[in-house]
């Protein structure tokens, strides 16, 4: 039992590191904010003065702003989707009793430890390449017109790269929900003449509910900044089509030089991922309990 | 219907067999148990029987129809299991109604099974909570219920009350005889607790190492072990076994004497010792006696004045004692 000395001397020893880390949080959220209501523009002289709310109508009344905020949501929804459903039938194979368990264990989670930019180029030369990629070739042998993937279908290219570098990290965490169901229960549904595949909706998916709302709820996150992906692909191109609400961002502050209205945009972006986050727990966040 | 007969079943993991080639008869209606100490195959066999593990060869008749290759849902068998193995994320009622839902049984009579096993075990006031929020003697009722709604030909228990504490399971040891005295139906129960199965049974399997040691009735069993196995793991305490000059004085290579046809007295006797320990239960005194022919337990009433260090003298009746040979059969 903690006394009362006790646990003030405990909030003296951690406050240190409480009041480190607020800062390394306010002081540069404190910065955006102040820059978003500031004209500053690097390419502009008159660089002084208060802009009032011109920055944000500029950034949310830009004709980019509405296609970003899409492509964004198209972004998420996709890798989410794609990394759930084919996490949960990876991990259901790879549960399985196989010679090489281990080694096809490390394969599976080894895209996870490949930087961002570096998988992206891989799938950008080595697959995605109209002339010297892999699919390329195989639609040569096909017979068909290579297709050019990052410029045809740009968005999507994108979503099936980021889900292969998140895959594992679904996979590994639903391998674990996985391996802990009690054997006894599908024993019994087995008993009660549940099918595999009755067993699978009936006692597996429920058991893995929690898992699969950690994963959503952490990917979400990390995929709403994705950013590297898109740079060294298609550069938010071709036009528009690629432009997420992140690298909309980017290219107001360092493309146009424009500090204030990307600085608006920031914390647009803020505002906008607290409200999914929002949404996120008040929908799935009851699995959690 | 449940009658339940293997032939020649036996059951191999790799090189090492679990169960060797083994008969048994399940009559219909009857309390089977099987026992024997952990790791005797016993659950094994039971699995074998609801068809959760392959014979490696040998049969399995359920009511005369050969039911070795047939899925485990499909033998009209119902199941409880060691650890409940409730579906933890739907209610009880939920719970119970899930062979029933699987089976497609319509909503109405599914409803109307519930209600019957909820009311047979006492459930009723718990239908919509979750196996969660549930006592273990509770959980393992909803396990039951579960096994029962499908009006099964025969109910298969895996040592069901291994999870409960002593006063419960005294409790639910009682309900299911009840349950079996009612529904009549056949049940296999598996347990390593000679005490579930002297008290449950109307016949005992007992197991050692996947081989039947012997097959009859728990007082059969009592009082005619065939062996020196099943004459020391039934009966608690446990069988005093003695060898030697005074097993050959008797025709025999041991002589066994349970612990309550031994006769304690202060002055005379036929073996003499020391207690070293003496445990009053109040109904009953168990005592530890050092003798020269080993270490002795004798079972004597709650009022018996000895105490640790006392010299006594212990003396068997001799109608009672049993004696085996040198493989450790019974000598008539």
């Amino acid at each position: 039992m903690a006394t009362q000395a006790s646990r003030s001397a405990a909030r003296l020893m951690i406050s240190p590191s409480v009041i480190l880390l607020f800062l390394w949080m306010a002081v540069p959220l404190g910065m955006v904010i102040y820059y978003s209501f500031r004209r500053y523009r690097l390419l502009n002289p008159d660089r002084a003065g208060w802009a009032g709310w011109s920055n944000y109508s500029n950034f949310v009344f830009s004709p980019d702003f509405g296609g970003a905020l899409v492509n964004t949501l198209i972004l998420v929804l996709g890798v989410l989707l794609l990394t759930v459903i084919l996490g949960i039938l990876i991990a259901l194979l790879i549960d399985q009793p196989i010679w090489g368990q281990g080694p096809v264990r490390i394969l599976v989670i080894s895209p996870f430890f490949i930087m961002p930019p570096v998988s992206a180029l891989v799938w950008k030369n080595m697959f995605f390449n109209p002339s010297n990629g892999l699919f390329g070739e195989l639609f040569k042998y096909l017979g068909m017109p290579p297709y050019d993937f990052l410029g045809q279908a740009p968005l999507a290219s994108i979503v099936t790269i980021v889900a292969w570098e998140w895959l594992p990290f679904a996979t590994l965490i639903l391998l674990t929900a996985l391996q802990s169901l009690d054997g006894e229960q599908l024993e019994a549904a087995e008993m009660d003449g549940a099918p595999p595949l009755k067993r699978f909706f009936y006692i597996v998916l429920p058991h893995m509910s929690r898992a699969i709302t950690v994963v959503v709820l952490i990917q979400t996150i990390f995929l709403l900044g994705i950013f590297g992906e898109i740079l060294v692909t298609t550069s938010g191109g071709p036009g528009t089509a690629s432009t997420t609400l992140p690298f909309l961002i980017f290219k107001k502050a360092l493309l146009d030089f424009d500090v204030g209205t990307a600085a608006a945009g920031g914390i647009v972006a803020v505002i906008l991922a607290n409200i999914v986050a929002i949404f996120l727990m008040k929908a799935i966040g009851k699995n959690l309990d | 219907m449940g009658k339940i007969s293997l032939q020649k079943v036996e059951k191999r993991f790799g090189d090492v067999s679990v169960i060797p080639p083994l008969d048994l008869e399940v009559e219909d209606g009857e309390f089977v148990v099987f026992v024997g100490p952990s790791g005797c195959g016993k659950s094994t066999l039971l699995r074998l029987i609801a068809g959760l593990e392959d014979t490696t060869s040998g049969k399995i008749f359920i009511d005369g129809a050969d039911a070795t290759q047939l899925a485990p849902a499909k033998r009209g068998l119902a199941m409880v299991f060691q650890s409940y193995a409730l579906y933890p994320h739907m209610t009880v009622r939920k719970n119970i109604a899930f062979p029933l839902k699987m089976a497609g049984v319509p909503q109405a009579e599914i409803e109307e099974k519930v209600d019957y096993a909820a009311r047979v075990l006492n459930l009723s006031n718990y239908l919509d909570r979750r196996p969660g929020q549930l006592s273990g003697g509770q959980r393992q009722r909803v396990a039951i219920g579960r096994a029962i709604v499908r009006s099964p030909s025969a109910f298969l228990f895996d040592e069901p009350l291994s999870n409960l504490d002593a006063a419960l399971r005294v409790n639910m040891r009682l309900e299911i005889t009840e349950l079996h005295q009612n529904l009549k139906t056949t049940m296999i129960y598996v347990t390593h607790d000679q005490v579930e199965a002297m008290t449950m049974a109307d016949k005992i399997v007992v197991l050692q190492a996947g081989v039947v040691e012997q097959v009859g009735s728990p007082l059969e069993l009592y009082h005619r072990p065939r062996n020196i196995f099943v004459a020391g793991f039934i009966g608690s305490p446990k069988m005093n076994f003695i060898e030697g000059a005074e097993a050959a004085k008797q025709d025999a290579k041991t002589i066994g004497i349970r612990p309550e046809h031994v006769t304690i007295s202060k002055d005379s006797g036929a073996w003499k010792g020391t207690v070293t320990v003496s445990e009053h239960l109040g109904s009953d005194t168990f005592l530890h006696v050092e003798t020269d022919l080993g270490l002795m337990t004798v079972r004597s009433g709650g009022d018996v004045d000895v105490h640790h260090g006392d010299t006594v003298w212990l003396t068997p009746e001799a109608d009672k004692l049993h004696r085996f040979d040198d493989k450790g059969l019974r000598i008539a």
